[in-house]
């Protein structure tokens, strides 16, 4: 099992804009069950990190840390990816 | 005589309420599709759960496709950006999996399914508060398309249609004018909503004839034609040859009426220039295609709605710079952040007030959240430094002639030199002359005007006859603040501008009565000017004071209407 700690960067938090782009990113990896949750809380509480309501429904705000996990082929490359993601304003863009 | 079904639905039917914006069209007529109600609680599933499943992940799949055609088709990029995340929502994968396990392990029916998965997000998002409360309104809207998608009903809201439309409804909300196409829409038709409704706003900027407050066309029969007179409040089902003739009289005006040169001024010469009342750069735009000349209503709640955080004062400043730009060294009137009532913002008002349209909006907010209307003020005369508008700034909802002081000062402390208040509140309509001592110039608002002179909300429809600007008692306010304008003017020995930027501009009846009173310019939509123009530029100063005192002497608002326009056979000349 790969995991990764990623940092909200967008000022709105992980809603909104931020959230369709990180689930449509997520939704990419169709081979591999990715998942998210605070930091904090067990494997077992991850969420599908492809569902925007999941997203929405974790309440990430800005500088919140969040956890992504993932198991199975090309899944470090993947968080890698997502991890970027999570850490880019999105809103400044 | 027997009535035989097929006789009794043809029969020609007459529907009055108030035509709030010019035009004549024949078209079929739609009604908004009713509200989705919800599937009885516990409603058990009927048959084999997977192919249940099955169903209902077409149904999601087919809602996400048609919000991303409507996505696609979107006329401004807020409302694709909705509509993209809406899209979303319906095709989200934790949501169908969490319905299919209702279906699977509860035995529920597909459609409460659905329902009781969405409402569970829902719920959710409303306990977190705040901007995502908002989005709970969005996922109970998907909801509500894939429970009518599974039922084979139409979704619910504005009808998507290929062919040209009447659209009917009890009145229409921001949401559901974001996503109106006015290529089939051809005219709006309200049972309720005043001349000052959303609807009427959207109907005049898109320039849609549209009537409001017509009892009764929600009932009839779908698809039935209808004609449609925005000036003259009348819909009449099954229209026949005159009717036809009516519409195709109606094209020939409107061609006459199509462009504005650029320059308003009454028949003796007397300038009254006219404006356009813009909101965003398109708008901006547009309106300087339109020969505006100048802006008379910036409203800069385009930077700051839909956000849940304040724009930066170089987001701001861009935003500006874009707008002022269209317009060369035209003037450029900016309103100030207008939030609260109808237009809360999460940041800076109240949502739990008790009666926002007399809570803490407008200027107001100043007070509860300062330094939002001090960095906006920097942001402007950024805006003014790199280009060559004019910038007049103004406040919305003032009341005290102190307030205006202290705006003056914020205005100048910001390094811009022309400040003014809008005149919305009666308080500041008979106190316009110690206002106008300390400030240069006011704008009548007379949309809020209305709303409070006569005591009356401008969203009820049971209120459209006292919610008209062409009340006696309105047309008083206005006449009272150029009164207190001349005071101030020959008191300071400057000219005090005095504009009208309400809905109240964009009627070329009243316009000729507001110059009467005493109004020095005009602001209205864009689409307006060249029918305002053409009527102004058909009557003398002394006309138009006559005509504003037989306004004043009515005794109601449709008295005041009608004698105005026995005045002026100019009106019934060019069709409007």
């Amino acid at each position: 099992m790969a995991e990764r700690t990623a940092t909200v960067a967008s000022r709105v938090g992980l809603h909104a804009r931020p959230a369709a782009i990180f689930a449509e990113a997520a939704g990419e990896y169709e081979n591999l069950e990715i998942t998210i949750r605070s930091e904090g809380e067990d494997v077992e509480d991850g969420m599908d990190a492809a569902s925007v309501l999941s997203l929405m429904s974790l309440g990430a705000s800005h500088g919140d840390k969040v956890i992504l996990a993932a198991d199975g082929d090309g899944a470090d490359e993947a968080l890698d990816h997502l991890v970027s993601i999570i850490e880019t304003d999105h809103d400044a863009e | 005589m027997d009535y035989s079904p097929s006789e009794t639905s043809t029969a020609q039917l007459r529907y009055t309420g108030v035509g709030v914006s010019p035009g004549r069209v024949i078209a079929p007529l739609i009604p908004m599709a009713p509200p989705v109600a919800a599937p009885p609680e516990g409603e058990p599933l009927e048959g084999d759960p997977e192919s249940a499943v099955e169903r209902l992940s077409q149904a999601a799949a087919s809602v996400k496709t048609e919000l991303q055609q409507r996505a696609e088709r979107a006329r401004s990029d807020a409302a694709a950006e909705v509509l993209k995340a809406t899209a979303l929502m319906a095709g989200d994968k934790a949501l169908i999996k969490n319905a299919a396990k209702l279906v699977r392990n509860q035995s529920l029916s597909p459609e409460r399914a659905l329902w009781d998965a969405a409402s569970g997000y829902a719920d959710q998002m409303r306990a977190m508060g705040g901007y995502m409360a908002e989005r709970a309104a969005d996922i109970e809207d998907v909801r509500a398309r894939i429970v009518a998608e599974l039922r084979g009903m139409p979704a619910p809201g504005v009808p998507q249609r290929t062919e040209p439309f009447v659209l009917a409804a009890e009145d229409l909300a921001p949401a559901d004018t974001a996503v109106l196409d006015p290529e089939t829409v051809v005219a709006l038709v309200t049972s309720s909503g005043g001349p000052q409704s959303h609807t009427a706003i959207l109907a005049r900027n898109l320039g849609l004839p549209a009537v409001v407050a017509a009892t009764g066309v929600t009932d009839i029969e779908p698809g039935t034609p209808v004609f449609v007179d925005g000036s003259a409040g009348s819909i009449v089902s099954h229209p026949g040859t005159e009717h036809e003739q009516a519409v195709a009289a109606w094209h020939r005006v409107s061609e006459q009426l199509a462009s504005f040169d650029g320059h308003g001024a009454l028949a003796d010469g007397t300038d009254v220039p006219l404006l356009a009342n813009v909101g965003t750069a398109d708008d901006a735009r547009a309106a300087a295609a339109a020969g505006a000349q100048g802006v008379g209503l910036l409203r800069t709640e385009f930077c700051f709605l839909g956000r849940d955080a304040e724009p930066t004062v170089q987001e701001q400043t861009e935003a500006y710079v874009e707008i002022f730009r269209a317009f060369g060294s035209a003037k450029i009137v900016v309103r100030t952040l207008d939030a609260g009532a109808d237009k809360p913002l999460p940041f800076l008002t109240d949502t739990t007030e008790p009666n926002p349209a007399l809570g803490v909006r407008g200027y107001r907010t100043d007070w509860t959240t300062p330094g939002v209307l001090e960095r906006q003020l920097q942001a402007i005369a950024a805006a003014a430094q790199q280009t060559e508008a004019t910038v007049w700034v103004m406040a919305p909802m003032i009341s005290t002639a102190g307030e205006s002081a202290h705006f003056a000062q914020l205005v100048h402390a910001a390094g811009l030199e022309v400040s003014g208040v809008m005149v919305e509140t009666p308080a500041a309509a008979i106190t316009a002359e110690q206002i106008l001592d300390r400030v240069d110039f006011v704008s009548l608002g007379t949309n809020d005007l209305t709303q409070y002179t006569m005591a009356a909300d401008r969203m009820l429809g049971s209120l459209a006859e006292l919610n008209s600007p062409w009340q006696p008692a309105v047309l008083r306010m206005i006449e009272r603040t150029a009164a207190g304008a001349r005071a101030a003017s020959s008191e300071s020995g400057v000219h005090k501008n005095v504009g009208v930027c309400g809905e109240a501009a964009a009627d070329p009846a009243l316009a000729v009565v507001l110059v009467g009173l005493g109004v020095d310019t005009l602001s209205m939509s864009p689409r307006s000017l060249a029918a305002v123009a053409a009527v102004l530029a058909r009557v003398d100063l002394d006309r138009a004071r006559v005509v504003a005192h037989t306004a004043l002497h009515a005794a109601s608002a449709r008295e005041a209407r009608d004698a105005v326009r026995a005045q002026l056979p100019v009106l019934e000349e060019l069709g409007l």
